[in-house]
């Protein structure tokens, strides 16, 4: 029972997708399925985080074949951190996606599509296997792909084939370094990989190796020169399904980079240097691009590429305090993240319309749903002591320790022109007196809403505020948290011995 | 035997990666669909060829003694097969649509989620 539970939240959303295709077109049960599976999963998430908490790494031998012949699951504290954040944005925006989603496109399928994607994160998070891994991303692609194009709108058509075609290159350059990999060592275990990669003489194909999967992960996670994809499709598909892709899809790519350059290839001062001067260019051209935009959504996803910057900052810098931030980053930013995307859902409701120039005035009209934006809007630029502050005080004192000025620079930079932006938001969307818009015809103003329908959209982002205000006040906990993860991801040891076991 | 197959997936990769710079959408889905199968060839070829040497450990030894095919590349290369199978009737389904829709197959057109509003 105890020992199958790394399983168990990959399981869990296999069913809760296999029971909801059962339930084609009973929208209402379905509905409710979602939300109740996704407590569940929640609760489930809880247990494991707990259980590896108190006892280290659980892993578990897919069919009982030994490492490192058959797949292995493995649950350190990153995986089941990480396992966690998923439960917590995906029952926040299962919720939210019953508030908002129209009954057309939960016809066809949402819901189930839905957890398939959250499936395939769990997935690609718990599994110890490079090829798995593969297989895992496979899935999150393709339910991404029918989550963006669902309904069919021409903004959202053209928005997924960039989103696809990118998507799928990556999938390809990955599946071209997992081979070369296999080629130079015969192995797909992740932990073998790193005793036999370590071993490898040839240290410049290992290098070429390293950098396919920079490029395949880097597409996915949207880093410096590889990042144009996300601005052209994340603001296509409905604000639901938005939060989601903000909230986890780029941060699987981000995990994929860490664990991949922690444990397979270790300490090569090259490679650190590449992922460096990536992370500050990623930092400087994300906020840049940020700042010429007028559509909300499009601001917030500039932000996405431009905060991915701060975790592969610390990825590359390398020592713990620098990795337990991106970690603490990466906690924060996904919770921040998801939520920003359902406020943007939220004003759009209001007003019907995501251009800043013609929002406004929403301040005088809902003054406390206006002091609820404001907290994770604080916390994305970290004012302290709200979420954002705590890691990019260790980023910033990581650079200083090796000398990096023009990192600083980036970090600083990049958090000014964050928070020009949620000052210029704030005063476009919140302050400034609000223009007359016409009337839409047949939309369904959040004013006229029954109160149901508003507690499912505002109460996910309660939810996520309260969550995002618990990271920052109670940042010792968190931070702990992220010292634990990045002495577990620096000693790889650790990981290795409780996948093959005694072997070694 | 590897030699020849080496330059096959190097024109698989090429002419994938020349296609997907086209303009053309169905010619975007041809160029993924040539890089996907020298994706999958390159997974064959790094699994090491070896001719009419089967997986099977003979009734004497509980070992294997000298060379062997190894069978994990072709189970590799079934998962990604069915994988881009999958995938690449999704991209068909999607470019039509998009077709029926925008009206145009000419990438440089569809660019209307990019532009300011």
């Amino acid at each position: 029972m105890i020992q199958h539970l790394v399983l168990y939240p990959i399981l869990i959303q296999v069913f809760l997708a296999v029971v909801l295709l059962f339930c084609w077109r009973r929208v209402h049960l379905q509905k409710v399925i979602s939300v109740v599976g996704s407590f569940l999963s929640l609760g489930i998430a809880i247990w494991l985080f707990i259980n590896t908490w108190n006892q280290g790494t659980l892993t578990i031998q897919a069919g009982n074949w030994e490492a490192p012949f058959g797949i292995s699951f493995v649950s350190d504290t990153f995986a089941a951190t990480l396992v966690l954040l998923t439960a917590i944005s995906g029952l926040a925006v299962s919720v939210f996606s019953v508030g908002t989603i129209l009954p057309a496109r939960l016809k066809f399928g949402y819901l189930p599509i839905f957890h398939f994607l959250l499936l395939g994160l769990n997935g690609a998070f718990l599994t110890g296997d490079i090829f798995n891994l593969y297989v895992w991303f496979e899935v999150i692609i393709i339910s991404s792909f029918v989550l963006i194009t669902l309904g069919g709108e021409k903004a959202q058509l053209e928005g997924a084939l960039k989103y696809f075609t990118l998507n799928i290159f990556a999938s390809m350059i990955f599946l071209t370094a997992v081979a070369v990999l296999y080629g130079l060592t015969g192995s797909l275990n992740m932990a073998d990989l790193s005793i036999k990669v370590a071993a490898i003489e040839n240290r410049g194909l290992v290098e070429v190796t390293a950098i396919l999967f920079l490029i395949g992960f880097g597409i996915k996670s949207a880093l410096f020169p590889l990042y144009f994809w996300l601005p052209a499709s994340y603001h296509t598909p409905p604000p639901a399904v938005s939060a989601i892709f903000g909230g986890l899809l780029t941060k699987v790519g981000v995990y994929a980079l860490i664990r991949v350059f922690t444990l397979i290839f270790v300490g090569d001062v090259f490679l650190e240097n590449v992922i460096l001067t990536i992370a500050g260019l990623t930092l400087i051209s994300g906020a840049i691009g940020a700042l010429v935009q007028n559509n909300i959504v499009k601001i917030f996803s500039y932000l996405i590429i431009c905060h991915i910057g701060y975790v592969i900052l610390g990825l590359g810098l390398a020592s713990e305090l620098a990795i337990a931030g991106a970690i603490f980053y990466l906690i924060h930013d996904i919770i921040v993240k998801t939520n920003l995307f359902m406020i943007s859902g939220l004003i759009y409701r209001i007003k019907g319309t995501f251009s800043i120039r013609d929002l406004g005035g929403l301040y005088a009209k809902y003054p406390l749903l206006s002091l609820l934006m404001v907290i994770p809007f604080f916390s994305l630029v970290g004012i302290p002591p709200l979420s954002g502050f705590w890691p990019k005080l260790a980023l910033i004192t990581e650079s200083f320790k090796v000398d990096n000025y023009w990192l600083i620079a980036a970090v600083l930079f990049a958090t000014f022109i964050t928070f020009y932006l949620i000052a210029k938001i704030w005063s476009e969307v919140f302050w400034k007196e609000g223009k007359i818009l016409p009337k839409l015809h047949n939309f369904r103003y959040f004013e006229k809403l029954k109160l149901e329908k508003k507690i499912q959209i505002v109460g996910p982002i309660v939810f996520l505020a309260l969550v995002s205000l618990y990271i920052g006040f109670c940042a010792e906990n968190i931070q702990q948290l992220a010292l634990r993860v990045a002495k577990e991801l620096l000693n790889n040891q650790h990981y290795i011995q409780a996948v093959l076991g005694n072997q070694l | 035997m590897e030699f020849i197959l080496a330059i096959l997936i190097g024109i698989f990769y090429a002419a994938g990666l020349y296609m997907m710079l086209r303009r053309s959408l169905v010619k975007l889905i041809i160029g993924l669909i040539l890089l996907g199968n020298g994706a999958n060839l390159l997974i064959f070829l790094l699994g090491r060829i070896t001719k009419g040497l089967p997986p099977i450990i003979s009734g004497e030894s509980p070992v294997f003694l000298g060379a062997y095919a190894d069978p994990i590349p072709q189970a590799l290369i079934l998962t990604a097969i069915v994988i881009s199978f999958g995938l690449q009737s999704f991209a068909i389904v999607l470019v039509k649509r998009a077709y029926t829709v925008v009206k145009t197959d000419d990438l440089d057109q569809m660019n209307s989620t990019d532009q300011f509003s």
